[in-house]
């Protein structure tokens, strides 16, 4: 049973088109997780999936209330950890969660019992009536998830989660989500620019561009569809001329990718591929001055699929327009 | 509902936590009711004035006699003799003097032959308070000094016979209404509706409104929750106002109790009439940049400083639609006359159909998005 159904959303602002006609399904019980460069379109599609943002074209269904038309039924079945961190500064944790489950509509008892057990759950307890202030990144981050799942949703929506965070604090979070998966019947869909996260956590991944699905499989699935097993990235001092045809031409090798001196080469066999390189090389007089041979990671699907080139466009002038505001990358 | 109180309650722990905004909306008001309210009220003194007697009569004596007890009692101004008026002038000029009085020469024959006899003041007219606080008494010295000795027992000119129906009111106590008003304005500029565009700059508003709560619901809870500390100053400047500017019985329940009324509904005007002037406004910047402008377009034009019937049409029509001016005159009347309330009803007509239209028009233009 799919427990959010997504057909065709399209959000536009001005000539931008943000998000564009996408089209998937999530599974009741997945972690499904949403990579994309900067400004691909990640957020916007949090933001009309969670209904702050409405779409231009398209709906979705999420827990089977469609987004446009029953917009509240939406909110009260998911707990939503935007990118910002959004929890109120001046008050303490416990208040922090106890405001949000009356926004929720909890009775008293059931209010405390379910802000007592989740401040347990993410490791927070000793500091429940300590002002968030007082709180690192990855306590704060915590403290949101918590508050996040204070009504039960059904479905958990997360933007970069671990953004910002220190390595130990991104494992934190990440154990806490796992562990609270395992506990609570939870659809999750989360944003992420750490790809050994993904791989580890989420058990299918879509990968967006410019606001459109360029891949969409499980994380082994998605490693085995690009060409190679090894990735040899490799920089010569000088290069000889149709040297990238000569690289296609080493043995094993199935893709060959350039930029300036850097060649990323795909090949079934890395051994292989790199002797026959080295050979070849010093044959042409090529200097190699950095090598190395790794196995297939979902980095390398990310850039196979997006590219490398760096995603620098101005913003649309949207709701945020002062400088003096917080504006989410 | 829930979710309304819970809104109030977020907003009045952050309140209770953050002493800055405590002290600027209460503990500012009343430093500038002390300060402006000694400032402007006192009567002008030690001023210092040449005299230059060209004449050195009897009659200019006896008048030179008259300044000496002026400086001996009043204290208004205290002389110095110039033999050169030149170099009286030359010193009212630089500022050591703050104006010359001059005795020509024939003054005395004048005065016994009844020939229109004169005495020249030179002042300095840069500042009009110094000057006419020495027109004034030296005006109230020469009515004196004409008076014909002794006084006929039967008058035949009319005299004014003035009745004061109110105790003496000081600057300060005059400065109250105004102030009162004002501290519940720091508040409408540091709450309510305003509050969320606070929240979007720090991006707390994405967490609230992923929640089912409402349009209505963050609208009255912002506006409710700004209202309660509008009130909360209030009530502050009411009592503490009232203490330190020497209200007769400050502490009068009857009159507190109608004075609490004045301020439920100045707060709810001020807070719905900041709600409509930002409700579309995301950039936090703008209500502080606004906030000079604000004070001085409605503060002053109320008659909180100064009586509107001096003011020019089109300061009397801003008068007119401003709610600064109904709160003051609501508040004039309870605190400085202590009247009934039939006397500030008008007054409450207006703020509380004010708050109503602000309301309405605001919520028409308030969006729950990000």
């Amino acid at each position: 049973m799919a427990d959010i159904e997504v057909e065709n959303l399209t959000k536009r602002f001005g000539d931008f088109v943000a998000v564009d006609g996408l089209t998937f399904t999530v599974n009741h019980g997945e972690v499904f997780g949403l990579l994309g460069p900067n400004g691909a379109g990640k957020s916007t599609l949090i933001r009309m999936l969670t209904t702050l943002v409405p779409p231009t074209a398209g709906t979705a269904r999420v827990d089977g209330f469609d987004i446009i038309k029953d917009p509240d039924g939406v909110r009260r079945s998911i707990g939503v950890i935007p990118q910002a961190m959004t929890s109120d500064l001046d008050l303490s944790a416990e208040e922090n969660m106890s405001i949000f489950a009356k926004f929720y509509g909890l009775p008293r008892e059931k209010r405390r019992d379910s802000v007592r057990e989740l401040l347990k759950a993410v490791d927070l307890e000793p500091w429940a009536d300590k002002p968030v202030k007082m709180f690192s990144g990855g306590m704060r981050r915590r403290l949101e998830i918590a508050r996040g799942l204070v009504h039960e949703p059904k479905m958990f929506f997360l933007d970069e989660p671990t953004t910002g965070l220190d390595p130990v604090s991104r494992v934190a979070v990440w154990d806490m989500l796992a562990k609270l998966k395992s506990q609570r019947d939870l659809t999750i869909l989360v944003t992420t620019h750490y790809m050994d996260e993904a791989d580890k956590l989420c058990d299918r991944i879509a990968i967006i561009d410019h606001g459109k699905l360029v891949a969409l499989d499980s994380p082994l699935k998605l490693k085995a569809s690009i060409p190679g097993k090894n990735i040899l990235e490799v920089s010569f001092s000088d290069v000889p001329s149709d040297w990238e045809n000569t690289l296609r031409n080493l043995p094993e090798v199935a893709d060959v990718k350039s930029q300036d001196h850097v060649f990323r080469i795909s090949s079934h066999n890395g051994p292989r591929t790199t002797i026959a390189l080295m050979e070849t090389a010093r044959n042409a007089g090529a200097n190699i001055t950095s090598l190395s041979v790794q196995s297939t990671t979902l980095d390398d699907v990310f850039v196979h699929y997006t590219g490398h080139q760096l995603r620098d466009t101005l913003k649309t002038d949207t709701v945020y327009s002062s400088a003096f505001m917080y504006e989410p990358k | 509902m829930n979710r309304i109180l819970a809104l109030i309650e977020r907003d009045l722990r952050r309140f209770r936590r953050s002493p800055t905004l405590i002290i600027v909306s209460m503990i500012m008001p009343l430093v500038q009711l002390v300060v402006l309210g000694y400032a402007f009220g006192g009567k002008v003194k030690h001023l210092h004035i040449g005299v230059v007697d060209q004449d050195h009569g009897l009659p200019a004596i006896k008048l030179k006699e008259m300044f000496q007890a002026v400086a001996a009692n009043a204290r208004t101004f205290e002389t110095t003799a110039y033999s050169d008026e030149a170099a009286a002038l030359r010193d009212l000029r630089s500022g050591k003097i703050n104006g010359v009085v001059s005795i020509p020469p024939q003054f005395s024959r004048k005065v016994l032959a009844g020939e229109n006899p004169r005495v020249a003041l030179s002042e300095d007219n840069t500042d009009q308070f110094v000057a006419s606080a020495l027109e004034g008494t030296l005006n109230q010295l020469f009515a004196s000094y004409n008076q014909k000795e002794p006084p006929p027992r039967l008058s035949v000119e009319a005299a004014l016979s003035v009745v004061e129906i109110y105790p003496y009111v000081p600057y300060i106590q005059y400065l109250l209404p105004g102030t009162i008003v004002l501290a519940i304005f720091v508040s409408a500029m540091i709450g309510g509706g305003i509050i969320f565009i606070d929240d979007k700059a720090r991006g707390l508003h994405e967490g609230y409104l992923v929640t089912p709560i409402t349009k209505f619901e963050l609208i009255l809870g912002f506006n409710l929750a700004g209202t309660a500390k509008a009130i909360i100053s209030g009530i502050v400047l009411v009592i503490f106002g009232s203490l330190i500017a020497g209200i007769p019985a400050p502490l009068d329940p009857l009159r507190l109790a109608r004075m609490f009324l004045v301020v439920v509904a100045t707060a709810l005007a001020l807070i719905s009439m900041m709600f409509l002037l930002m409700v579309r406004v995301t950039d936090p910047l703008v209500p502080r940049a606004t906030f000079g402008v604000l004070n001085t377009v409605l503060f002053f034009p109320s008659g909180a400083v100064y009586p509107i019937q001096a003011f020019p049409v089109w300061m009397k029509v801003i008068a007119a639609v401003d709610p600064f001016t109904y709160a003051v005159h609501g508040f004039k009347e309870l605190a400085l006359k202590n009247t009934g309330l039939m006397a500030v009803v008008p007054d409450l007509g207006f703020l509380l159909g004010f708050t109503a239209i602000a309301m309405a028009v605001a919520t028409l233009l308030f969006r729950r998005t990000l």
